[in-house]
């Protein structure tokens, strides 16, 4: 047999006490051995064994819904990192914008991918949004994972909104000054809100403090809920949806 | 109860709530074939792990090329005694904040969020959001009236606040839905798209533009006390 030295050292790792400890199961060949590889992991359990080669189809999806969360993913991961340098105090988080800048090592490319990712999600929320509407996405079974999304929605924009004060620069004090005054013309609730959401009556220390526990604890943790009864949800409500089903079943075929 | 006679029969009695008994209805709209026709499947691994692992790489490959190449605002520091004019919210929420520019604060910050949140959390359980009939497949004549006099009713409102931002993709959406209401099912096949779309697409349609619409003309078009100004002439931010 001409199997090369690479694969024949994969396979001796693989018979290895150590590999079986960690991978119950030979190598993913067999149907059996590839479902266990999904469901017998903690992360890829959340995905479905099989799927409809229909819904693997680019425009099915065009991968928004995963683009989003792996804009989550990149926004975590950036996000602790930026944590190591920065301090939630006045003007003392300017300073470490400063620092980042011209201090740390990589620390602009570390900024401008989290603040790029931040975008970018806001983005990719509203457009799988509005691709799973065209598609009909919402429709019975799955109406309940439509609000789920909804939730998601709400929490992408305020984690996003959160994070803008965090600079603490003018573009930073102004959006945020600009943003909360909207709050108080709610009435009778209004003031007290806002009260409660900046820690006083002014986007100041308090603001600064509240806005980043919401944005590095509170907003992430739910989040984090949130995907995780979404994806569940999906595989629930039996796949995502496929669009010649809904047709059939009301009688007309399009296309 | 009867007695089980081995160990793989559950009981059969004749009291009804002890021993519910079912009976399958099979509807002509939900038959198990149709559901269950959604055709071939695929192992997920490796079939939909390779595409997803493929995805996240040109996602990080594409991301880590911009970043190189744009860099992330920072301005002075913040300072409560220097107001920038205009003072914009980020991009995401100027579509409201050119709102707030035509309505007062109840009406653009929170009436009009909240009837956006309620409307989204609500479409799946509205049955003509359901069924996707075509909008013009019932009663034409009446739907065209009720339509024209909300487009009217509308359109007055809109101007009577001098929306003008809200006004014009209001318009630019109102037209196709007007011209599809007189497309023939036996006319021209390049408009049947536009004669077979649900109220809901229309609603949503018309959201979408008039979002982007306001979202592209408060990050670009409004200068100092949120004056109209071109992008290409300099001044504003
Ligand atoms: C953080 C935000 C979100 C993440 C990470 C996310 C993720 C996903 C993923 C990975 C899928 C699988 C299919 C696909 O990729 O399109 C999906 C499907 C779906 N999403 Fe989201 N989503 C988010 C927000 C939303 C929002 C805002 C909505 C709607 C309001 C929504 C509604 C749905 C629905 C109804 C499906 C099932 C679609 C179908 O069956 O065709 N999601 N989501």
């Amino acid at each position: 047999m001409a199997t090369s030295s690479l694969a024949q050292a994969f396979g001796r790792l693989r018979a290895t006490q150590v590999w079986k400890s960690i991978f119950r199961r030979g190598p993913a060949r067999t149907n059996r051995t590839r479902s266990l590889a999904v469901f017998g992991n903690l992360f890829l359990h959340a995905l479905p064994v099989k799927v409809r080669d229909k819904s693997l189809r680019v425009r099915a999806t065009y991968y928004l819904g995963s683009i989003t969360f792996f804009l989550f993913v990149v926004l975590v991961i950036t996000g602790i990192l930026l944590m190591l340098y920065y301090h939630p105090a006045v003007p003392q988080a300017y300073r470490d914008m400063k620092d980042l800048g011209f201090v740390v090592s990589n620390g602009v490319f570390l900024r401008n991918l989290h603040r790029l990712a931040a975008q970018a999600m806001v983005v990719a929320v509203f457009w799988h949004m509005f691709h799973v509407f065209y598609r009909g996405g919402y429709r019975p079974p799955r109406e309940f994972n439509w609000v789920v999304g909804v939730g998601l929605l709400l929490v992408t924009l305020f984690l996003s909104y959160t994070g803008y004060l965090l600079p603490w620069d003018q573009l930073a004090f102004w959006a945020i000054t600009v943003g909360t005054n909207i709050i108080s013309a709610m009435p009778i609730l209004g003031r007290p809100v806002r009260f409660m959401l900046l820690g006083g009556n002014l986007v100041g220390e308090n603001a600064l403090l509240r806005f980043y526990v919401l944005h590095c604890v509170i907003l992430p943790l739910i989040a984090i809920v949130l995907v995780g009864v979404h994806f569940w949800r999906i595989q629930k409500d039996g796949g995502l949806t496929v669009k010649e089903t809904f047709q059939e079943e009301n009688g007309r075929k399009e296309e | 109860m009867v007695e089980k006679k081995n160990s793989y029969e559950t009981g059969f009695g004749s009291d009804a709530l002890k021993n519910p008994q079912r009976i399958v209805f099979i509807t002509k709209k939900t038959s198990a074939k149709v559901k269950g026709d959604a055709g071939r499947q695929l192992m997920s691994f490796p079939h939909l792990l390779l595409r997803e692992s493929i995805a996240f790489q040109v996602m990080v490959i594409v991301l880590v090329g911009i970043a190189l190449l744009w860099d992330a605002p920072l301005e002075q520091l913040a300072n409560p005694l220097v107001t920038p004019n205009p003072a914009k919210a980020p991009w995401y929420f100027l579509g409201l904040q050119e709102l707030l520019h035509y309505f007062p604060p109840l009406v653009a910050g929170i009436i009009i969020p909240t009837l956006v949140v309620v409307a989204f959390v609500v479409i799946p359980y509205f049955n003509v959001n359901v069924q996707g009939e075509p909008l013009w497949a019932g009663n034409r004549a009446l739907r065209f009236k009720v339509f024209l006099s909300i487009l009217v009713a509308l359109v007055a409102f809109l101007a009577i606040f001098r929306a003008w931002t809200v006004l014009v993709p209001t318009v630019a959406v109102a037209g196709p839905l007007l011209f599809s209401s007189f497309l023939k099912p036996e006319g021209q096949p390049a408009w049947k798209f536009l004669r077979t779309r649900p109220v809901s697409w229309w609603v949503m349609t018309w959201f979408i533009t008039v979002s982007v619409v306001l979202t592209l003309v408060g990050t670009f078009f409004r200068g100092p006390g949120w004056s109209w100004v071109w992008p290409w002439r300099g001044h504003g931010v």
